[in-house]
């Protein structure tokens, strides 16, 4: 039933599939023109029907010409009708969308883990000379957008190669203005920022209609070759600030020893010091103390003192000799006792 | 009915027909010209719409009024210092006047192969008369020594282009633009995408890099032995100072306190200078005596006065 719904309309409810073609072509014929304004009307109307509706996406704008003569402001998201049979023609133009082109290599899967493809013609794309005349390859993406999609559409062919060619150009020149080592590490932020501005500057010269949003670095490196040589720069780097750190740590292992010593030096020092004058001062006050007795009674004092100190001194002696001025010749008997005890 | 119908269709079908060979629309981005047997005839048409001509004997051409893209074979060139690189470059054009470019061009593709001869030309005069530097230069921007203190390109870092790279490119444009305008082609810009060595001199390139890093490393190496060296000195000298400090603040203290101990031991044995020696004379006595000691003593001493009978 669904596969021949317009037949009672168009046979008038005859059914004779049976018939031969002559047959039918010629009742055909004959019911067109028997009916021909009619019909001429109802496909006409059918065709402009199918011929003036459209609808505009929410991310995009269209834009209609008429005649081929752009008839103004662009139309916003939403159904709507044109004029048919090709006078109105509609261009969906994706204003709304962030585009994005990648230069030195291709994102083939995208997704939380991207997968990245390189190949010779990318390589071509990101190698370039720097301003020391070195080489490196350096990869950026550009997210731009359509700010006029009027001079996107009417006012240059085949934009996204336009911007692909100027985007290269204008890399590599504010590439040749930067040493390798500033490409490679300092310079980053700011070759993003200048090669952005000249890349906007370009596409408003070439009336692009294009917005840049973003223009991004992505790896940047000396070439393959040379990568070795790049990264023992990186180790003697490493190397040089060890070198330093060893250095300091020994620093810092011996210094504050050595003042500890010192310090402990100088506390010595203040304890004699303090021994010395003490001791000094319990001399004096035990001389003090004997003089004013002294004075009191010095003759016996003195007697006294001596005498004790003989007393003391005489018996701890190896030996006592007392020798009278009148014997003479006891020097040998000091050379046979050699050795002996009294 | 059956005949009038088909009259009727004919008449429509007819009608369509003349109206289409009589009528033609110009698109917004088009500019047509109008020729009658090959003939061209009126001016361009550049308004967008709808338009007229005279049915059957004459024909549209329809030529594109966007900015149209050109892109360059890539062309192995030596420049003035005798470096072989690759040029590649693009231009962008249009067609500025459809009825010079129609009699002389006749379409797109017969103007790139002219635009190939003209703009290579060109381009291998103005870059083969260039110093390679001033190819990839555009200012006289100083290179920042980077955080390295990387001083490999201290030649290159003052280097001043006489015109560089973007100059450059607009020279050829001048150029290339002069025999432009016979062509009805107007040439809006002309740049170089890409510059790189050919391969045997790239492979010198890499050479060349790969010396100066390592000269490089090499100077990072001996900049930390140096430091370091630096450092150990430092530590020396420090060491030497704490020291000989306190020594001389220990001295100094001693010697101070040796000072005091003399002037009182001084003020107060002054008040008897001779018992003061009798004393210490005792004193020692007990020093200097122990058991090795052989005392001989005269019986003339005083200690021993007593001992003798004529006392």
């Amino acid at each position: 039933m669904p596969g021949r719904p317009l037949r009672p309309v168009g046979g008038g409810g005859n059914d004779d599939g049976g018939d031969g073609f002559g047959d039918l072509g010629g009742r055909v014929l004959r019911f067109l023109g028997s009916q021909f304004l009619v019909v001429l009307v109802v496909l006409a109307a059918a065709v402009a029907s199918l011929t003036s509706y459209y609808q505009v996406e929410p991310e995009q704008v269209a834009l209609v010409t008429r005649f081929g003569k752009y008839l103004g402001e662009p139309v916003q998201p939403g159904p709507h009708f044109k004029l048919p049979f090709g006078i109105d023609t509609v261009i969906k133009v994706p204003v709304q969308r962030q585009l994005k082109e990648e230069f030195g290599f291709r994102t083939t899967q995208p997704g939380v883990r991207s997968e990245y493809e390189q190949s010779d013609d990318t390589r071509s794309e990101s190698r370039m000379l720097t301003g020391d005349l070195n080489v490196a390859d350096v990869e950026w993406i550009v997210q731009y957008k359509i700010k006029d999609p009027y001079q996107y559409v009417f006012r240059i062919r085949d934009v996204r190669g336009t911007l692909r060619d100027v985007s290269e150009a204008v890399m590599r020149k504010v590439v040749g203005d930067h040493s390798v080592t500033e490409v490679l590490t300092v310079g980053r932020e700011q070759i993003q920022v200048l090669a952005k501005n000249e890349l906007q500057k370009l596409c408003d010269r070439y009336k692009m209609g294009i917005e840049v949003l973003q223009l991004v670095l992505q790896d940047v490196n000396p070439p393959e070759a040379v990568r070795d040589s790049f990264n023992e720069v990186n180790q003697a780097i490493q190397e040089r600030e060890r070198s330093i750190n060893q250095a300091w740590a020994h620093y810092n292992s011996v210094i504050p020893e050595a003042q500890g010593k010192a310090e402990q030096q100088i506390q010595g020092a203040e304890g004699y010091a303090t021994e010395r004058v003490n001791n000094a001062r319990g001399d004096v006050q035990r001389f003090i103390a004997m003089q004013t007795e002294y004075e009191k009674a010095p003759v016996v004092t003195r007697s006294r003192l001596y005498l004790e100190t003989i007393a003391k001194v005489l018996p701890q002696a190896h030996r006592r000799v007392f020798i009278d001025d009148k014997i003479k010749g006891v020097l040998p008997l000091f050379t046979m006792q050699e050795g002996g005890k009294p | 009915m059956t005949r009038s119908a088909i009259v009727t269709l004919l008449v429509l079908v007819a009608g369509l027909f003349l109206a289409e060979s009589s009528m033609y629309t110009v698109a917004e981005n088009e500019q047509v010209i109008v020729t009658e047997f090959g003939k061209i005839v009126g001016d361009k048409v550049t308004t967008p719409g709808l338009h007229w001509k005279a049915p059957f004997v004459q024909d549209t051409h329809s030529l594109d009024k966007r900015w149209l893209e050109w892109d360059g074979a890539r062309n192995q060139i030596p420049t003035r210092d005798k470096k072989y690189i690759w040029i590649d470059t693009f231009a962008r054009w249009r067609i500025a006047d459809p009825i010079k470019f129609f009699k002389r061009l006749h379409d797109e593709r017969s103007a790139q192969s002219r635009l190939d001869d003209i703009i290579d030309g060109e381009i291998r005069n103005v870059i083969a008369s260039h110093d390679l530097i001033e190819v990839v230069r555009s200012s006289d921007r100083k290179f920042e020594r980077g955080s390295e203190g990387d001083d490999s390109q201290a030649d290159e870092a003052v280097f001043t282009p006489e015109l560089g790279r973007e100059k450059l490119a607009a020279l050829v444009l001048a150029k290339a633009a002069q025999v432009m305008p016979e062509y009805g082609v107007e040439l809006e810009d002309i740049k170089l995408r890409r510059v790189s060595y050919v391969d045997s001199v790239q492979q010198k390139v890499f050479e060349r890099m790969i010396s100066e890093r390592k000269r490089i490393a090499e100077r990072y190496r001996s900049e930390g032995q140096g430091k370091r060296a630096g450092i150990e000195g430092k530590v020396e000298r420090e060491l030497l100072r704490v020291r000989s400090e306190a020594y001389e603040k220990a001295e100094e203290i001693r010697g101070k306190a040796d000072a005091e101990a003399a002037k009182i031991y001084a003020d107060a044995y002054n008040r008897d200078p001779e018992l003061y020696s009798f004393l210490k004379t005792l004193e020692t006595y007990k020093a200097i005596m122990n058991d090795h000691t052989d005392v001989v003593l005269s019986t003339d001493a005083p200690l021993l006065k007593y001992l003798r009978a004529d006392k």
